[in-house]
Formats: structure tokens, C-alpha cells, sequence
């Protein structure tokens, strides 16, 4: 057991962390110059202004007006996002790891907080499945990857919090927790989850095109 | 609707289609399908691919949806589903089957309005990418044929209907003959060289719709503006090339517009009341020739009817008395954002004015654009059913008359208003102003 944590914890999460990095520079590199080669309208509308000002319209809650049309989905979609990006950063747990590693240290929050957030998205990802089940047009348009993609995001949440709580074998879900976490991370920048990356992007060129050239909103 | 329904009713029998698919084999669907994809798009394609996350939210945009009771074959990204998503997946190696269904989406389920962008919590462009579709099927031979003649004409004539070179120059001169009647002073000056204005139309105004050339000289003539027409083709602003796919033929068509303007050495161009033809002078076809803006100004009618009524050379001689409401079109709403200045003429004209909802940049399209209405009578009631939600939107008005400055428009609003039966009646925003203004040189 010691000698799987020492791995998972050494070596592998320093390939998963490479992976996520250079996976994610790749995709953003390749997306840039093949916009530059062979889809010149991109950069050669991009606005900054419109740019800015349509992606900072789509972080307020309920700000479009599709928002305000599903208000539980934009409610859970929101806390869920918030959740999956705040709880595993500030941590204290993982602070302790940052320093560690990189000797870079900053604030944290509570654990009762971080557990809170942790059944926010593990709650989120069961919302966003039963959705696909029930709602015709999303099952329409759903495959199997998208309740794997599902699975993968929600598992270190799953078993990290099973390890907080010392349910089962504390051992055990701890490495889980870490393992899970790593594939997570390895598969962003290959899989529909380099969203995290490229929705800027793509809101970025549409408020680029509404703003700048059609004169209109796009909320 | 059940399937069975579904599918009955969206039974192919345009020939066009159904010809085309005859020609295909396997190995040039793949080779078409591969080549519009590796060197026709790039970033977008990606980026938009990656990123859905397949929720279905843009759903809630699309008419045709709303319009069959959420039947999610018609939701923007099921339409992606059935026919992007699946040539994507087969690498190019699908059947004749599967392109005869991706055309019937992409050309007449689909009118690439562009509201579901709007939705998309990524902005993501689904119009783009059933456009692709478009271009893959128009590069097959793919084509509905009643929009497949209209861009034969487009080709043989550049004008979109047929219309001969000696027949447009007939139609201006006997337009300005009947305009003598009521202003004797009135002209329609061609090829006049230096003009402030060149005033270009779309096909089906000499050949159907003389009147609006009429009301136009009346409006130009009274508010003193230097204007002319071309007496040689490149009059015609419109473009079904664009909506086919057939963006060469689209380059040719702007390119020879663009220049007639040159060529009189204009100072602007202002083009009719339509919508698509703005859309592809401004947004497309400029684009497709490399230039990044115009290489002339131009700007849609109901812009200059603002500026016109603005700077105090259009003045209101009476209020339109009737209650009236105004559809905005996408292509200059969505496209142009030209919302706020067409209800400033319309509220100066009319003295009831009431709002259809939702309105502005979320307005219901009429579900004619994007060329579906150009694909003819097989498709009429793929129009008429897909867009149920427009005639209960009309219906909500509670009002009698319908402004709408875009040709396709009329022609899709004016089919929902008979088959549901509203009783109301459909005006381009010159129709009103030709009836309302002063005009201080008639007789
Ligand atoms: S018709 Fe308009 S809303 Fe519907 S899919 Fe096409 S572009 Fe989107
Ligand atoms: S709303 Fe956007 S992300 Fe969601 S399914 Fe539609 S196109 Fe994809
Ligand atoms: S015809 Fe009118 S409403 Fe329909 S897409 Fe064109 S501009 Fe929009």
C-alpha cells in the first residue's frame, strides 16, 4: 500500500500534472495555428472589447436570458462549476501538497466548505445524468462518453470525500481519490472536457462577431 | 409528434435531391466529404466540436423545435448530431441514405438564423456548421431544385431570377413612367456616374415586386437624394449561391455587384429592403473575396431611412393609423443590429405601434431564410409546420398589420398568416413610409 502511494504521489502525479500542462499548451497551440492557417476570419475579427464583454456577461448568474429560461440548471451549473474549480484548489490539504512540492503557498478554506462544494459536485454530476436520461433532447444527443466524462469528473470528488469521512478503507480511498484525480487531469486536454480551455476561446470569437461586426448581443 | 409522423411528413420528394444522390458513389462521398473538411475548415470546426458538451440548452432558440413540440430531431444540436457529428465519426464514409437525409436538414430544417448562439452557453455557431453540410452537399450535387435554379440563373445572368438585360432596364423605365403620374418631375436615373447613391435590389423586384422600385424612386425623388441604378447586370444584391453552398459562384456575384458601384464611382451603396442579401454583401460574400469590410460603403434601406428621416429630408405627412407590430428580421437584427433605428421609423410613421414577444435580437425568425424558402413548394410545409410558434407569436399582437422590411420574410410570414389563419396583412417599412410621407413635388 505504502509503495502504491509513494508511486501515485511521486512519479505519476508529476506525468499526470506533464500531461495536463503540455496536453492543454498543445491543444491551444494547435487551435491558434490552424485559426491562423486555415480560418482566417477568427484572429481577424477578434475584438477584444466584445471579446471581454461577452464572456464577462456569460459569468453572471442568470445574466442571459437562456439563464433565466432553465433557472435550476443555471443554479447547478454555477454552484457545480464553482465548486469543481474552487474545492480542489484551496483545499487545505492540497495547499499543504502545493507547498510541498513548489513551495508556493496561499489562503484556504474551511474544510466544512470544501465538503460542502465536494457534495455540490458530486450532486451536479448526478443532476447532469439523470438529465440526459429524462430530457428527451438531451438524450438525443447523448452517448456513452458523456456519462463516462461524467463518471471521471465526479470520482476524485467521490472518493476524496469517502476518505475525509473515513467511510471504508481510509487507505484505500485515498489512493483512489489520487488516482482518480490524476487520470482527471491527464484526459482534460484530450477529451470534450477541454471545454475548460476553449470555452473562452469560442466566446471570445462569438462576442467578437456580435459585438464587433453585427452590432448585436449575444445574451 | 410520434416518430412515424416525423418521419412521414419529412418524406423526400424534392428531384433535385433525389437526383443528386443517384450520381454518388462511396468513394467520392468520402473524397468530397474529406476535402471540404481538411481544407475548407479549421479552428472553428474544432473548437466548436470539443467544446459541446452535448447539453441541449440552444434547444430552447430554434422554432422548428418549439415548433414540433421539442421533438429533439429538430434542436439545433440534434440537427448537428445528423449530420456534422455523423460524417465526423464515419471519417467521410457514409451512405447515400445518410446524405440525402444530412441535405434535407442542413437546407430546409435549419435556417441558419443564428438565434441558437445565443443560447449555447458557449456561443457555439451551429449555422456554421450546418453551412459545412451545405458546402459538402453542394460540392455532391446535392442540391434542392428549386434553389439549385435559382443559382443557375445567379450563374447565367447574375441576377437571381432570370431576368434579361433589356427586361430590367423595361421594368425601371415603366416604373418611372407610373411614378410621372403622380410626380411629374420624378426620374430613375441609370448609370449615372458620381452619384452619392447607388440603389441595388434583389431579383424578384423587377419581376414580381415593381412597386417597391416604385415607392423607392418616389422616397429617393422627395427626399432629394443624388441616386442612380446600373443599367448593366450586378444590380441585383441577392444571393441563393450562398445558401446553396456554391460560394464560388457567391465571390462572383459580390465581386460584380461591388464593382458595378466602382465602376459609377458611387459614394455608397444602399440596397432594399431584404435580409439575406444584406447578410451576404456584409458579412459573407465580402468575406469569401478577401475583404474584410466593404470595399465600398453600403448600407440596408432601413439604416437609411433613419438617416434620411434623421437628418429632416424624409418628413411624415400623416401617422399610420392602424396598429402595427414589426418582425425583426435576423439578418439585420441579429446581423446588423438594426432593431432600435427601424422602431425609431416605425414609431415616427405609426401611431400604434405594439411589440411582438420575444423581439430585437431574440425574435423568432420567419423560418423562409437561409434559402428554405427558395427550395420551393415540396418544402412549403416544412416552413409552415416549423414554425407554428411564429403564428401564435403574431397571434399575441392582437394587431391586424405586420412591418417587415426583408423579402424572404413576407414570403415566409405571408404563408404562416394564411395557413393559421390570422387575417393580417404584411407591409415592408416603404410601404408605410411611401404612404405617410410629405411629398412636396407631387401633383
Ligand atoms: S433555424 Fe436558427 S435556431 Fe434553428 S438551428 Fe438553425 S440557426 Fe439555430
Ligand atoms: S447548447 Fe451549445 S454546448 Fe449545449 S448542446 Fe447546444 S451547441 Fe452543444
Ligand atoms: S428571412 Fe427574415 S426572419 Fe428569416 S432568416 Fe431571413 S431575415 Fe431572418
Amino acid at each position: 500500500m505504502h509503495g502504491i502511494y509513494n508511486f501515485i504521489t511521486g512519479p505519476l502525479a508529476w506525468v499526470s500534472w506533464s500531461i495536463f500542462i503540455l496536453g492543454i499548451l498543445y491543444r491551444l497551440a494547435n487551435i491558434t495555428l490552424s485559426a491562423k492557417k486555415r480560418d482566417g476570419v477568427v484572429l481577424n475579427y477578434f475584438n477584444l472589447k466584445y471579446a471581454l464583454r461577452s464572456i464577462l456577461h456569460w459569468m453572471i448568474p442568470f445574466g442571459s436570458v437562456n439563464m433565466r429560461k432553465h433557472p435550476i440548471m443555471t443554479i447547478v451549473s454555477f454552484s457545480f462549476h464553482i465548486s469543481l474549480l474552487v474545492a480542489p484548489i484551496f483545499l487545505l490539504a492540497h495547499v499543504i501538497l502545493w507547498e510541498e512540492f513548489f513551495g508556493i503557498s496561499f489562503w484556504t478554506i474551511p474544510d466544512k466548505v470544501a465538503d460542502i462544494m465536494t457534495v455540490v459536485v458530486i450532486a451536479g454530476c448526478l443532476f447532469f445524468a439523470v438529465r440526459r436520461i429524462i430530457i428527451k433532447e438531451v438524450k438525443f444527443v447523448t452517448s456513452p462518453s458523456d456519462y463516462l466524462l461524467l463518471v471521471l469528473v465526479a470520482s476524485p470528488f467521490v472518493f476524496g470525500f469517502l476518505a475525509y469521512h473515513q467511510w471504508f478503507d481510509y487507505q484505500l480511498m485515498l489512493i483512489l481519490h489520487i488516482l482518480s484525480g490524476e487520470i482527471l487531469l491527464a484526459l482534460i486536454p484530450f477529451t470534450r472536457l477541454v471545454h475548460m480551455v476553449f470555452a473562452p476561446l469560442v466566446r471570445a470569437y462569438t462576442g467578437s462577431e456580435f459585438g464587433g461586426v453585427r452590432h448585436a448581443r449575444d445574451w | 409528434m410520434n416518430k412515424e409522423t416525423s418521419n412521414k411528413s419529412r418524406e423526400i420528394v424534392d428531384e433535385g435531391l433525389i437526383a443528386g444522390v443517384r450520381k454518388l458513389t462511396p468513394a467520392r462521398i468520402e473524397k468530397v466529404i474529406n476535402q471540404v473538411l481538411k481544407k475548407e475548415t479549421g479552428a472553428r470546426l474544432e473548437a466548436y466540436i470539443n467544446t459541446c458538451v452535448h447539453c441541449g440548452l440552444c434547444s430552447e432558440a430554434c422554432h422548428y423545435f418549439l415548433s414540433h413540440d421539442r421533438d429533439p430531431v429538430y434542436s439545433p444540436v440534434g440537427k448537428v448530431k445528423q449530420t456534422i457529428w455523423e460524417i465526423l465519426k464515419h471519417k467521410g464514409k457514409v451512405s447515400t441514405g445518410t446524405i440525402l437525409k444530412a441535405a434535407r436538414i442542413a437546407y430546409t430544417e435549419c435556417n441558419l438564423c443564428k438565434r441558437c448562439s445565443m443560447y449555447c452557453p458557449f456561443g457555439i455557431d451551429i449555422a456554421y456548421m450546418i453551412s459545412i453540410m451545405r458546402r459538402i452537399c453542394h460540392r455532391l450535387g446535392v442540391t434542392p431544385q428549386y434553389i439549385q435554379d435559382t443559382a443557375h440563373s445567379h450563374s447565367a445572368t447574375m441576377n437571381q431570377m432570370w431576368v434579361k438585360d433589356d427586361e430590367w432596364i423595361d421594368s425601371l423605365q415603366w416604373q418611372e413612367d407610373e411614378a410621372r403620374d403622380e410626380i411629374p418631375n420624378l426620374r430613375i436615373p441609370l448609370e449615372k456616374e458620381g452619384a452619392d447613391v447607388l440603389y441595388s435590389v434583389i431579383g424578384p423586384e423587377p419581376k414580381f415586386r415593381t412597386q417597391l422600385i416604385y415607392q423607392a424612386a418616389v422616397i429617393m425623388n422627395e427626399a432629394g437624394v443624388d441616386w442612380t441604378m446600373p443599367a448593366t447586370p450586378g444590380w441585383d444584391n441577392s444571393d441563393m449561391a450562398m445558401f446553396t453552398g456554391d460560394y464560388e459562384l457567391m465571390g462572383r456575384l459580390k465581386r460584380l455587384h461591388f464593382e458595378t458601384a466602382m465602376r459609377l464611382k458611387v459614394k455608397r451603396i444602399v440596397m432594399g429592403e431584404c435580409g439575406h442579401a444584406y447578410r451576404s454583401v456584409y458579412d459573407t460574400g465580402n468575406r469569401w473575396l478577401g475583404w474584410k469590410d466593404m470595399p465600398i460603403p453600403i448600407i440596408h434601406a432601413v439604416q437609411f431611412y433613419w438617416e434620411l428621416l434623421n437628418e429632416g429630408k424624409l418628413k411624415v405627412a400623416k401617422k399610420f393609423e392602424e396598429p402595427v407590430t414589426f418582425h425583426d428580421p435576423c439578418n439585420i437584427v441579429r446581423g446588423m443590429g438594426l432593431h432600435e433605428k427601424a422602431r425609431e421609423v416605425v414609431k415616427a410613421f405609426c401611431k400604434d405601434f405594439v411589440e411582438m414577444y420575444p423581439n430585437r435580437e431574440h425574435n423568432y425568425c420567419c423560418c423562409a431564410g437561409g434559402g428554405v424558402i427558395n427550395c420551393g413548394p415540396p418544402f412549403k410545409m416544412t416552413r409552415i409546420t416549423g414554425n407554428r410558434i411564429k403564428a401564435e407569436q403574431l397571434k399575441a399582437t392582437g394587431v391586424k398589420v405586420v412591418i417587415a422590411p426583408c423579402h424572404n420574410c413576407h414570403g415566409g410570414l405571408d404563408d404562416i398568416i394564411h395557413h393559421y389563419g390570422l387575417g393580417m396583412e404584411l407591409k415592408f417599412l416603404g410601404d408605410i413610409i411611401y404612404e405617410c410621407m410629405e411629398k412636396p413635388n407631387a401633383v
